[in-house]
Protein backbone atom coordinates (compact mmCIF):
# COMPACT_ATOMS: atom_id res chain seq x y z
CA UNK A 1 0.00 0.00 0.00
CA UNK A 2 1.86 3.28 -1.27
CA UNK A 3 -1.16 5.75 -0.60
CA UNK A 4 -0.15 7.50 2.87
CA UNK A 5 -4.29 7.59 3.66
CA UNK A 6 -7.18 5.78 2.65
CA UNK A 7 -10.59 7.65 3.67
CA UNK A 8 -13.93 4.92 2.08
CA UNK A 9 -17.05 6.14 2.23
CA UNK A 10 -16.81 8.57 5.12
CA UNK A 11 -20.35 10.21 6.77
CA UNK A 12 -20.51 12.61 9.42
CA UNK A 13 -24.05 13.43 10.91
CA UNK A 14 -24.99 15.86 13.67
CA UNK A 15 -28.22 15.59 15.93
CA UNK A 16 -29.96 18.40 15.69
CA UNK A 17 -33.80 19.19 16.86
CA UNK A 18 -34.77 19.38 13.56
CA UNK A 19 -33.33 15.85 12.82
CA UNK A 20 -30.02 14.47 11.69
CA UNK A 21 -27.78 16.43 9.84
CA UNK A 22 -25.07 15.26 7.19
CA UNK A 23 -22.56 17.30 7.47
CA UNK A 24 -20.26 15.22 5.72
CA UNK A 25 -22.32 12.34 3.10
CA UNK A 26 -20.26 9.22 1.56
CA UNK A 27 -16.91 11.01 0.21
CA UNK A 28 -14.12 8.40 -0.56
CA UNK A 29 -10.16 10.02 -1.66
CA UNK A 30 -7.04 8.86 -0.30
CA UNK A 31 -3.60 10.86 -0.03
CA UNK A 32 -0.02 10.01 -1.64
CA UNK A 33 2.51 11.77 -0.54
CA UNK A 34 1.51 14.68 -2.25
CA UNK A 35 -0.64 17.85 -1.22
CA UNK A 36 -4.02 17.70 -1.26
CA UNK A 37 -6.25 20.72 -1.49
CA UNK A 38 -9.88 20.72 -0.23
CA UNK A 39 -11.97 23.44 -1.06
CA UNK A 40 -15.43 24.73 -0.41
CA UNK A 41 -17.77 27.13 1.20
CA UNK A 42 -18.81 27.65 4.57
CA UNK A 43 -20.67 24.57 5.83
CA UNK A 44 -19.64 22.03 2.43
CA UNK A 45 -18.05 19.74 5.15
CA UNK A 46 -14.61 20.19 4.32
CA UNK A 47 -13.12 20.99 8.05
CA UNK A 48 -15.13 18.43 9.01
CA UNK A 49 -13.58 15.91 7.16
CA UNK A 50 -10.66 16.96 8.07
CA UNK A 51 -11.13 16.61 12.19
CA UNK A 52 -13.35 13.38 11.12
CA UNK A 53 -9.50 12.02 9.90
CA UNK A 54 -8.24 12.84 13.42
CA UNK A 55 -11.76 10.91 15.36
CA UNK A 56 -11.91 14.37 16.65
CA UNK A 57 -15.62 14.85 16.22
CA UNK A 58 -17.36 15.00 19.68
CA UNK A 59 -20.40 13.53 20.36
CA UNK A 60 -23.50 13.39 19.96
CA UNK A 61 -21.40 13.78 16.27
CA UNK A 62 -21.54 10.40 14.78
CA UNK A 63 -18.67 9.42 12.18
CA UNK A 64 -18.69 6.33 9.75
CA UNK A 65 -16.74 5.54 7.61
CA UNK A 66 -15.90 1.50 5.50
CA UNK A 67 -12.58 2.48 6.12
CA UNK A 68 -10.06 5.25 7.14
CA UNK A 69 -6.93 3.26 6.88
CA UNK A 70 -3.42 5.36 7.95
CA UNK A 71 -0.46 3.50 5.97
CA UNK A 72 -2.66 0.57 5.31
CA UNK A 73 -3.61 0.21 9.31
CA UNK A 74 -6.90 1.23 10.54
CA UNK A 75 -7.33 4.28 12.84
CA UNK A 76 -10.97 4.03 12.41
CA UNK A 77 -11.54 0.99 15.16
CA UNK A 78 -8.54 1.17 17.49
CA UNK A 79 -9.17 2.36 20.89
CA UNK A 80 -8.63 6.09 21.90
CA UNK A 81 -5.94 5.63 23.90
CA UNK A 82 -3.92 4.43 20.59
CA UNK A 83 -5.49 7.11 18.93
CA UNK A 84 -3.07 9.73 21.14
CA UNK A 85 0.12 7.93 19.32
CA UNK A 86 -1.54 8.04 15.97
CA UNK A 87 -2.28 12.49 16.81
CA UNK A 88 1.27 14.26 16.67
CA UNK A 89 3.36 11.13 14.95
CA UNK A 90 1.27 10.06 12.60
CA UNK A 91 -1.54 12.54 11.72
CA UNK A 92 -1.14 16.60 12.78
CA UNK A 93 -3.26 19.25 12.39
CA UNK A 94 -3.10 23.31 12.11
CA UNK A 95 -6.25 25.42 13.20
CA UNK A 96 -7.30 28.01 11.31
CA UNK A 97 -6.74 31.07 14.81
CA UNK A 98 -3.42 30.59 16.89
CA UNK A 99 -4.45 32.98 19.16
CA UNK A 100 -6.93 29.81 20.22
CA UNK A 101 -5.16 27.09 19.81
CA UNK A 102 -2.09 28.32 21.85
CA UNK A 103 -2.12 27.57 25.72
CA UNK A 104 -1.96 31.18 26.54
CA UNK A 105 -0.50 30.65 30.01
CA UNK A 106 2.07 28.56 29.10
CA UNK A 107 5.55 29.31 27.22
CA UNK A 108 5.57 28.76 23.41
CA UNK A 109 8.59 27.38 24.35
CA UNK A 110 7.69 24.68 26.46
CA UNK A 111 4.37 24.04 24.33
CA UNK A 112 6.50 22.97 21.21
CA UNK A 113 8.64 20.60 23.59
CA UNK A 114 6.33 19.08 25.02
CA UNK A 115 4.93 17.89 21.86
CA UNK A 116 8.18 16.63 21.38
CA UNK A 117 8.45 14.88 24.69
CA UNK A 118 5.02 13.29 24.67
CA UNK A 119 6.32 11.13 21.63
CA UNK A 120 9.94 10.93 22.21
CA UNK A 121 12.01 9.34 24.74
CA UNK A 122 14.34 11.60 25.44
CA UNK A 123 15.43 14.65 28.15
CA UNK A 124 14.03 17.96 28.83
CA UNK A 125 17.23 19.37 27.45
CA UNK A 126 17.29 17.26 24.17
CA UNK A 127 13.99 18.42 23.99
CA UNK A 128 14.81 22.25 24.12
CA UNK A 129 17.68 21.67 21.66
CA UNK A 130 15.03 20.06 19.51
CA UNK A 131 12.14 23.06 19.77
CA UNK A 132 15.44 25.30 19.33
CA UNK A 133 16.00 23.71 15.44
CA UNK A 134 11.96 23.63 14.98
CA UNK A 135 12.05 27.35 15.52
CA UNK A 136 15.13 28.28 13.35
CA UNK A 137 13.51 25.97 10.76
CA UNK A 138 10.22 27.89 10.64
CA UNK A 139 12.31 30.77 10.04
CA UNK A 140 11.96 32.90 13.40
CA UNK A 141 14.92 35.01 13.69
CA UNK A 142 15.78 34.92 17.52
CA UNK A 143 14.66 31.72 18.44
CA UNK A 144 15.61 31.82 22.20
CA UNK A 145 14.06 34.80 22.85
CA UNK A 146 10.85 33.38 21.34
CA UNK A 147 11.27 30.25 23.32
CA UNK A 148 10.34 32.15 26.12
CA UNK A 149 7.43 34.38 25.18
CA UNK A 150 4.15 33.74 26.03
CA UNK A 151 1.86 33.41 23.24
CA UNK A 152 -0.31 36.95 23.54
CA UNK A 153 3.36 38.62 23.51
CA UNK A 154 4.08 36.75 19.75
CA UNK A 155 1.29 38.26 16.10
CA UNK A 156 -0.45 36.17 14.38
CA UNK A 157 1.69 35.17 11.69
CA UNK A 158 4.62 33.95 14.22
CA UNK A 159 1.82 32.32 16.39
CA UNK A 160 1.12 29.86 13.18
CA UNK A 161 4.92 29.43 12.44
CA UNK A 162 5.52 28.35 16.27
CA UNK A 163 1.78 26.48 15.40
CA UNK A 164 3.61 25.12 12.55
CA UNK A 165 6.60 24.15 14.54
CA UNK A 166 4.46 22.35 17.36
CA UNK A 167 2.77 19.83 14.70
CA UNK A 168 5.70 19.33 12.69
CA UNK A 169 8.28 18.37 15.71
CA UNK A 170 6.96 14.51 16.88
CA UNK A 171 7.60 13.81 12.97
CA UNK A 172 3.96 13.45 11.56
CA UNK A 173 3.83 11.58 8.02
CA UNK A 174 0.67 13.67 7.17
CA UNK A 175 -0.21 17.28 8.37
CA UNK A 176 -4.12 18.56 8.18
CA UNK A 177 -3.75 22.43 7.25
CA UNK A 178 -7.36 23.71 8.32
CA UNK A 179 -7.66 27.44 6.74
CA UNK A 180 -4.00 28.14 8.44
CA UNK A 181 -3.84 31.38 6.78
CA UNK A 182 -6.99 32.47 6.76
CA UNK A 183 -6.77 34.67 10.20
CA UNK A 184 -3.49 36.13 8.87
CA UNK A 185 -2.32 39.54 6.56
CA UNK A 186 -1.86 39.06 3.28
CA UNK A 187 1.71 39.72 3.46
CA UNK A 188 2.55 37.27 6.07
CA UNK A 189 0.27 34.57 4.61
CA UNK A 190 2.93 34.10 1.37
CA UNK A 191 5.64 33.33 4.06
CA UNK A 192 3.83 31.51 6.39
CA UNK A 193 2.56 28.92 3.09
CA UNK A 194 6.33 28.77 1.76
CA UNK A 195 7.63 27.26 5.39
CA UNK A 196 4.93 25.47 5.30
CA UNK A 197 5.58 23.89 1.84
CA UNK A 198 9.02 23.51 2.09
CA UNK A 199 8.78 21.68 5.39
CA UNK A 200 5.81 19.02 4.05
CA UNK A 201 8.19 18.72 0.76
CA UNK A 202 11.64 18.31 2.54
CA UNK A 203 10.21 15.56 4.69
CA UNK A 204 8.09 13.65 2.09
CA UNK A 205 4.91 14.15 4.13
CA UNK A 206 1.28 14.33 3.02
CA UNK A 207 -0.26 17.73 3.48
CA UNK A 208 -4.53 18.25 3.16
CA UNK A 209 -5.05 21.77 3.02
CA UNK A 210 -7.98 22.70 3.66
CA UNK A 211 -9.66 26.18 2.79
CA UNK A 212 -11.85 28.79 0.63
CA UNK A 213 -9.61 30.25 -1.31
CA UNK A 214 -9.55 27.91 -4.57
CA UNK A 215 -6.65 30.06 -6.19
CA UNK A 216 -4.39 29.83 -3.18
CA UNK A 217 -5.04 25.85 -2.83
CA UNK A 218 -4.03 25.85 -6.82
CA UNK A 219 -0.99 27.05 -5.99
CA UNK A 220 0.09 25.14 -3.35
CA UNK A 221 -1.16 21.69 -3.98
CA UNK A 222 -0.76 19.04 -6.64
CA UNK A 223 -4.37 17.74 -6.56
CA UNK A 224 -7.44 19.45 -5.36
CA UNK A 225 -11.46 17.97 -3.93
CA UNK A 226 -14.11 20.34 -4.27
CA UNK A 227 -16.90 19.89 -1.78
CA UNK A 228 -20.40 21.09 -2.11
CA UNK A 229 -23.08 20.02 0.70
CA UNK A 230 -21.10 16.99 2.20
CA UNK A 231 -19.60 15.64 -1.47
CA UNK A 232 -17.26 15.97 -3.49
CA UNK A 233 -18.62 17.28 -6.94
CA UNK A 234 -15.12 17.55 -8.11
CA UNK A 235 -11.50 16.09 -8.51
CA UNK A 236 -8.72 17.55 -10.55
CA UNK A 237 -5.11 18.61 -11.17
CA UNK A 238 -4.09 21.97 -9.29
CA UNK A 239 -3.23 23.33 -12.16
CA UNK A 240 -6.13 22.10 -14.09
CA UNK A 241 -8.49 23.88 -11.74
CA UNK A 242 -9.23 26.60 -14.34
CA UNK A 243 -10.28 23.29 -16.86
CA UNK A 244 -12.83 22.83 -14.14
CA UNK A 245 -15.99 21.50 -15.94
CA UNK A 246 -18.44 21.54 -12.89
CA UNK A 247 -20.87 24.28 -12.79
CA UNK A 248 -19.93 24.70 -9.24
CA UNK A 249 -16.18 24.76 -9.31
CA UNK A 250 -16.50 27.50 -12.38
CA UNK A 251 -18.81 29.90 -10.30
CA UNK A 252 -16.84 29.64 -7.67
CA UNK A 253 -13.90 30.52 -10.05
CA UNK A 254 -15.64 33.75 -11.72
CA UNK A 255 -16.81 35.15 -8.34
CA UNK A 256 -13.15 36.07 -7.48
CA UNK A 257 -12.39 39.58 -8.12
CA UNK A 258 -9.16 39.62 -9.68
CA UNK A 259 -6.56 42.20 -9.69
CA UNK A 260 -4.93 41.52 -12.59
CA UNK A 261 -8.03 40.91 -14.66
CA UNK A 262 -11.06 43.93 -14.31
CA UNK A 263 -14.33 43.34 -14.69
CA UNK A 264 -17.38 45.36 -14.45
CA UNK A 265 -19.50 43.42 -12.50
CA UNK A 266 -18.67 39.88 -10.72
CA UNK A 267 -20.89 36.44 -12.01
CA UNK A 268 -23.26 35.14 -9.39
CA UNK A 269 -23.24 31.73 -8.11
CA UNK A 270 -26.68 30.43 -9.22
CA UNK A 271 -26.70 26.82 -6.81
CA UNK A 272 -28.56 24.26 -8.80
CA UNK A 273 -30.73 22.03 -6.10
CA UNK A 274 -29.53 19.10 -8.11
CA UNK A 275 -25.99 19.34 -7.25
CA UNK A 276 -26.62 17.86 -3.41
CA UNK A 277 -28.34 14.97 -5.16
CA UNK A 278 -25.20 13.86 -7.41
CA UNK A 279 -23.57 11.07 -6.56
CA UNK A 280 -20.08 11.64 -4.62
CA UNK A 281 -17.25 11.49 -6.68
CA UNK A 282 -14.05 9.13 -5.88
CA UNK A 283 -11.00 11.28 -4.77
CA UNK A 284 -8.86 7.69 -4.54
CA UNK A 285 -5.84 7.24 -6.28
CA UNK B 1 -15.93 70.29 -3.58
CA UNK B 2 -14.67 66.67 -2.20
CA UNK B 3 -16.30 64.43 -0.44
CA UNK B 4 -13.90 63.62 1.92
CA UNK B 5 -10.88 65.86 2.84
CA UNK B 6 -8.15 64.78 5.33
CA UNK B 7 -5.18 66.61 5.69
CA UNK B 8 -2.06 65.95 7.78
CA UNK B 9 -4.41 63.79 10.21
CA UNK B 10 -2.97 62.55 13.90
CA UNK B 11 -4.03 59.82 15.46
CA UNK B 12 -2.96 58.95 18.59
CA UNK B 13 -3.87 56.79 21.76
CA UNK B 14 -2.51 57.29 25.28
CA UNK B 15 -0.18 59.70 26.63
CA UNK B 16 3.45 59.97 27.59
CA UNK B 17 5.34 56.54 27.42
CA UNK B 18 2.34 54.74 26.69
CA UNK B 19 1.53 56.84 23.60
CA UNK B 20 1.12 55.29 20.26
CA UNK B 21 0.58 57.06 17.08
CA UNK B 22 -2.09 54.84 15.20
CA UNK B 23 -2.34 57.85 11.87
CA UNK B 24 0.64 59.85 11.21
CA UNK B 25 0.31 62.90 8.72
CA UNK B 26 -2.53 60.92 6.62
CA UNK B 27 -3.68 63.16 3.31
CA UNK B 28 -6.06 62.32 1.10
CA UNK B 29 -8.97 63.52 -0.86
CA UNK B 30 -11.75 61.53 -2.10
CA UNK B 31 -13.98 63.79 -4.63
CA UNK B 32 -17.69 63.37 -4.44
CA UNK B 33 -18.90 60.37 -6.00
CA UNK B 34 -15.86 58.52 -5.93
CA UNK B 35 -14.30 55.16 -4.28
CA UNK B 36 -11.49 55.31 -2.47
CA UNK B 37 -9.54 52.35 -0.65
CA UNK B 38 -7.30 52.26 2.14
CA UNK B 39 -5.61 49.05 2.51
CA UNK B 40 -2.65 47.64 4.51
CA UNK B 41 -2.27 45.03 7.25
CA UNK B 42 -3.76 44.74 10.58
CA UNK B 43 -2.38 47.56 13.03
CA UNK B 44 -1.38 50.14 10.05
CA UNK B 45 -3.88 52.57 10.86
CA UNK B 46 -6.72 52.08 8.13
CA UNK B 47 -9.54 51.68 10.45
CA UNK B 48 -8.17 54.48 12.59
CA UNK B 49 -8.77 56.97 9.80
CA UNK B 50 -12.55 55.52 9.80
CA UNK B 51 -13.02 56.20 13.66
CA UNK B 52 -11.40 59.41 13.62
CA UNK B 53 -13.94 60.89 11.01
CA UNK B 54 -16.86 59.27 12.73
CA UNK B 55 -15.36 61.04 15.91
CA UNK B 56 -15.07 57.37 17.76
CA UNK B 57 -11.42 58.29 18.56
CA UNK B 58 -10.97 61.51 21.03
CA UNK B 59 -7.40 62.11 20.08
CA UNK B 60 -6.61 63.83 16.87
CA UNK B 61 -5.50 66.87 15.24
CA UNK B 62 -5.28 68.05 11.43
CA UNK B 63 -8.22 68.92 9.20
CA UNK B 64 -11.22 66.58 8.27
CA UNK B 65 -13.72 68.02 6.04
CA UNK B 66 -17.06 66.47 4.51
CA UNK B 67 -18.28 67.74 1.52
CA UNK B 68 -16.62 71.19 2.28
CA UNK B 69 -17.42 71.42 6.15
CA UNK B 70 -14.87 70.87 8.38
CA UNK B 71 -15.50 68.27 11.37
CA UNK B 72 -15.04 69.39 14.61
CA UNK B 73 -14.73 67.71 18.16
CA UNK B 74 -18.14 66.51 18.08
CA UNK B 75 -20.64 65.45 15.28
CA UNK B 76 -23.67 66.57 15.01
CA UNK B 77 -26.98 64.63 13.62
CA UNK B 78 -26.68 66.30 10.51
CA UNK B 79 -23.78 64.21 9.98
CA UNK B 80 -24.08 61.11 10.36
CA UNK B 81 -27.32 61.38 8.32
CA UNK B 82 -24.40 61.83 5.89
CA UNK B 83 -22.33 59.76 6.62
CA UNK B 84 -22.82 56.13 7.59
CA UNK B 85 -20.79 52.82 7.87
CA UNK B 86 -21.24 49.23 6.87
CA UNK B 87 -18.88 47.25 9.38
CA UNK B 88 -17.19 43.70 8.66
CA UNK B 89 -18.68 41.54 10.43
CA UNK B 90 -22.59 41.27 10.07
CA UNK B 91 -22.78 38.70 12.76
CA UNK B 92 -21.51 41.19 15.22
CA UNK B 93 -23.05 44.36 14.15
CA UNK B 94 -26.62 42.97 14.24
CA UNK B 95 -29.05 42.96 17.59
CA UNK B 96 -29.26 39.45 17.64
CA UNK B 97 -33.26 40.20 19.02
CA UNK B 98 -34.15 43.02 17.39
CA UNK B 99 -36.09 42.08 14.01
CA UNK B 100 -35.26 42.87 10.47
CA UNK B 101 -38.10 45.46 10.73
CA UNK B 102 -37.08 46.64 14.20
CA UNK B 103 -33.19 47.41 13.24
CA UNK B 104 -34.32 49.40 10.00
CA UNK B 105 -37.66 51.03 11.49
CA UNK B 106 -35.49 51.87 14.87
CA UNK B 107 -32.97 54.09 12.23
CA UNK B 108 -35.71 55.94 10.40
CA UNK B 109 -37.38 56.80 13.54
CA UNK B 110 -33.89 57.92 14.89
CA UNK B 111 -33.57 60.09 11.76
CA UNK B 112 -36.64 61.30 11.46
CA UNK B 113 -38.29 60.03 9.15
CA UNK B 114 -42.22 59.58 8.43
CA UNK B 115 -43.95 57.00 6.23
CA UNK B 116 -41.80 54.04 7.76
CA UNK B 117 -43.66 51.48 6.86
CA UNK B 118 -42.92 52.44 3.31
CA UNK B 119 -39.28 53.08 3.89
CA UNK B 120 -38.61 49.75 5.64
CA UNK B 121 -39.86 47.68 2.46
CA UNK B 122 -38.51 50.17 -0.24
CA UNK B 123 -34.84 49.85 1.62
CA UNK B 124 -35.31 46.01 1.82
CA UNK B 125 -36.10 46.26 -1.87
CA UNK B 126 -32.97 48.37 -2.93
CA UNK B 127 -30.45 45.75 -0.96
CA UNK B 128 -32.58 42.84 -2.64
CA UNK B 129 -34.11 41.76 -0.23
CA UNK B 130 -37.54 39.98 -0.25
CA UNK B 131 -40.57 41.30 1.74
CA UNK B 132 -40.42 38.15 3.74
CA UNK B 133 -37.20 38.70 5.39
CA UNK B 134 -38.78 41.69 7.34
CA UNK B 135 -39.73 39.91 9.94
CA UNK B 136 -36.65 37.46 10.45
CA UNK B 137 -34.26 37.99 13.19
CA UNK B 138 -30.54 37.99 12.16
CA UNK B 139 -29.87 34.50 13.38
CA UNK B 140 -32.80 33.39 10.59
CA UNK B 141 -30.59 34.67 7.70
CA UNK B 142 -27.64 33.75 6.16
CA UNK B 143 -24.43 36.01 5.90
CA UNK B 144 -24.57 37.29 2.97
CA UNK B 145 -27.99 38.85 3.81
CA UNK B 146 -26.83 39.74 7.47
CA UNK B 147 -24.78 41.92 5.43
CA UNK B 148 -27.15 42.90 3.40
CA UNK B 149 -29.29 44.15 6.51
CA UNK B 150 -26.47 46.23 7.32
CA UNK B 151 -26.15 48.07 4.11
CA UNK B 152 -29.86 48.62 4.04
CA UNK B 153 -29.49 50.05 7.84
CA UNK B 154 -26.87 52.55 6.42
CA UNK B 155 -28.46 53.15 3.69
CA UNK B 156 -31.62 54.18 6.02
CA UNK B 157 -30.49 57.58 6.28
CA UNK B 158 -30.15 58.44 2.55
CA UNK B 159 -26.56 59.51 3.26
CA UNK B 160 -24.05 60.75 0.42
CA UNK B 161 -21.03 58.89 1.90
CA UNK B 162 -20.27 55.52 3.11
CA UNK B 163 -17.69 54.16 4.82
CA UNK B 164 -16.83 50.39 4.52
CA UNK B 165 -14.54 48.21 7.03
CA UNK B 166 -13.83 45.29 5.34
CA UNK B 167 -17.80 44.73 4.39
CA UNK B 168 -16.78 41.28 3.10
CA UNK B 169 -13.93 39.53 4.54
CA UNK B 170 -16.56 37.70 6.57
CA UNK B 171 -18.36 36.19 3.97
CA UNK B 172 -17.52 32.96 1.53
CA UNK B 173 -16.19 34.36 -2.14
CA UNK B 174 -19.37 33.65 -3.78
CA UNK B 175 -21.04 35.89 -1.40
CA UNK B 176 -19.02 38.30 -1.19
CA UNK B 177 -19.31 38.90 -5.08
CA UNK B 178 -22.97 39.41 -4.70
CA UNK B 179 -22.28 42.31 -1.89
CA UNK B 180 -19.58 43.37 -4.26
CA UNK B 181 -22.27 43.82 -6.80
CA UNK B 182 -24.86 45.44 -4.83
CA UNK B 183 -22.09 48.01 -3.74
CA UNK B 184 -20.92 49.01 -7.24
CA UNK B 185 -25.11 48.92 -8.08
CA UNK B 186 -25.78 51.52 -5.34
CA UNK B 187 -23.02 54.04 -5.73
CA UNK B 188 -23.72 54.07 -9.61
CA UNK B 189 -27.71 54.70 -8.96
CA UNK B 190 -27.33 57.25 -5.84
CA UNK B 191 -24.07 58.66 -6.83
CA UNK B 192 -22.36 57.89 -3.59
CA UNK B 193 -18.98 58.70 -2.21
CA UNK B 194 -17.40 55.50 -0.51
CA UNK B 195 -14.41 54.80 1.61
CA UNK B 196 -13.31 51.43 1.79
CA UNK B 197 -11.08 49.82 4.22
CA UNK B 198 -9.70 45.94 3.13
CA UNK B 199 -6.64 43.90 3.01
CA UNK B 200 -7.79 42.15 0.04
CA UNK B 201 -6.43 43.72 -3.14
CA UNK B 202 -8.48 42.15 -5.39
CA UNK B 203 -11.28 43.54 -3.83
CA UNK B 204 -9.99 47.13 -3.38
CA UNK B 205 -9.17 47.20 -7.53
CA UNK B 206 -12.77 46.14 -7.92
CA UNK B 207 -14.64 48.56 -6.11
CA UNK B 208 -12.39 51.57 -6.18
CA UNK B 209 -10.41 53.68 -8.60
CA UNK B 210 -7.89 55.20 -5.98
CA UNK B 211 -5.68 53.39 -3.18
CA UNK B 212 -3.52 54.80 -0.65
CA UNK B 213 -1.35 51.80 0.81
CA UNK B 214 -0.90 52.42 4.84
CA UNK B 215 1.85 51.09 6.67
CA UNK B 216 2.52 51.70 10.49
CA UNK B 217 0.35 54.29 10.68
CA UNK B 218 1.12 56.31 7.26
CA UNK B 219 -0.02 56.31 3.84
CA UNK B 220 3.83 55.30 1.90
CA UNK B 221 1.81 55.17 -1.32
CA UNK B 222 -0.97 56.68 -3.48
CA UNK B 223 -2.12 55.15 -6.39
CA UNK B 224 -4.84 54.69 -8.54
CA UNK B 225 -6.25 50.98 -9.52
CA UNK B 226 -4.55 51.41 -13.50
CA UNK B 227 -0.97 51.60 -11.32
CA UNK B 228 -2.23 48.92 -9.19
CA UNK B 229 -3.12 46.35 -12.21
CA UNK B 230 -0.12 46.77 -13.89
CA UNK B 231 1.82 46.72 -10.97
CA UNK B 232 3.70 49.85 -11.58
CA UNK B 233 3.96 50.87 -7.59
CA UNK B 234 7.17 52.79 -6.29
CA UNK B 235 7.34 51.72 -2.78
CA UNK B 236 8.83 48.18 -1.55
CA UNK B 237 5.63 47.77 0.79
CA UNK B 238 3.47 48.30 -2.17
CA UNK B 239 4.73 45.69 -4.47
CA UNK B 240 5.34 43.38 -1.80
CA UNK B 241 1.94 43.52 -1.06
CA UNK B 242 0.88 43.24 -4.65
CA UNK B 243 3.02 40.14 -5.20
CA UNK B 244 1.89 38.55 -2.48
CA UNK B 245 -2.05 39.05 -3.69
CA UNK B 246 -1.01 37.63 -6.93
CA UNK B 247 0.69 34.43 -5.14
CA UNK B 248 3.21 32.10 -6.91
CA UNK B 249 0.46 32.30 -10.12
CA UNK B 250 1.88 35.70 -11.23
CA UNK B 251 5.00 34.08 -13.55
CA UNK B 252 2.06 31.96 -14.72
CA UNK B 253 -0.66 34.71 -15.59
CA UNK B 254 2.05 36.84 -17.17
CA UNK B 255 2.45 33.65 -19.67
CA UNK B 256 -1.18 33.23 -20.13
CA UNK B 257 -1.95 36.63 -20.99
CA UNK B 258 1.43 36.62 -23.31
CA UNK B 259 -0.12 33.82 -25.05
CA UNK B 260 -3.78 35.16 -25.51
CA UNK B 261 -2.00 38.55 -26.94
CA UNK B 262 -0.79 36.03 -29.44
CA UNK B 263 -3.50 33.88 -29.86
Amino acid sequence: MSNLLDVENLWVRFPTRSGIFEAVRGISFSLARERLGIVGESGSGKSVTGRAILRLIRPPGMVAADRIDLEGKDILRIPELKMRDVRGQGISMIMQDPKFSLNPVMRVGDQISEAYLLHADTSKAQARTKTIEMLVAVSIRDPERVYNMYPHEVSGGMGQRIMIAMMMIPGPKILIADEPTSALDVSVRMQVLEIMDRLVRERGMGLIFISHDLNLVSTFCDRVLIMYGGKIVETCKADRLHEARHPYTKGLLNSLPRLDAPRDRLDVLTRDPAWRDQPSVSGML
Amino acid sequence: MSGILIENLNVWFGEGHERVDAVKRASFEVPEGGSFGLVGESGSGKSTILRALTGMVPSWNGRMEILGKELGAKRDRSFYRKVQMVFQDPYASLHPRHSVDRVLSETLQLHGFGDIDRRVSKLLEDVGLGPEFRFRYPHQVSGGQRQRVAIARALASEPSILLLDEPTSALDVSVQAEILNLLTDLRRERNLTYLMVTHDLAVVSHVCTEIAVMQLGEIVELLNVDDMRNLRASHPYTSHLLRSSLGRRSESTEAESVSTEAG
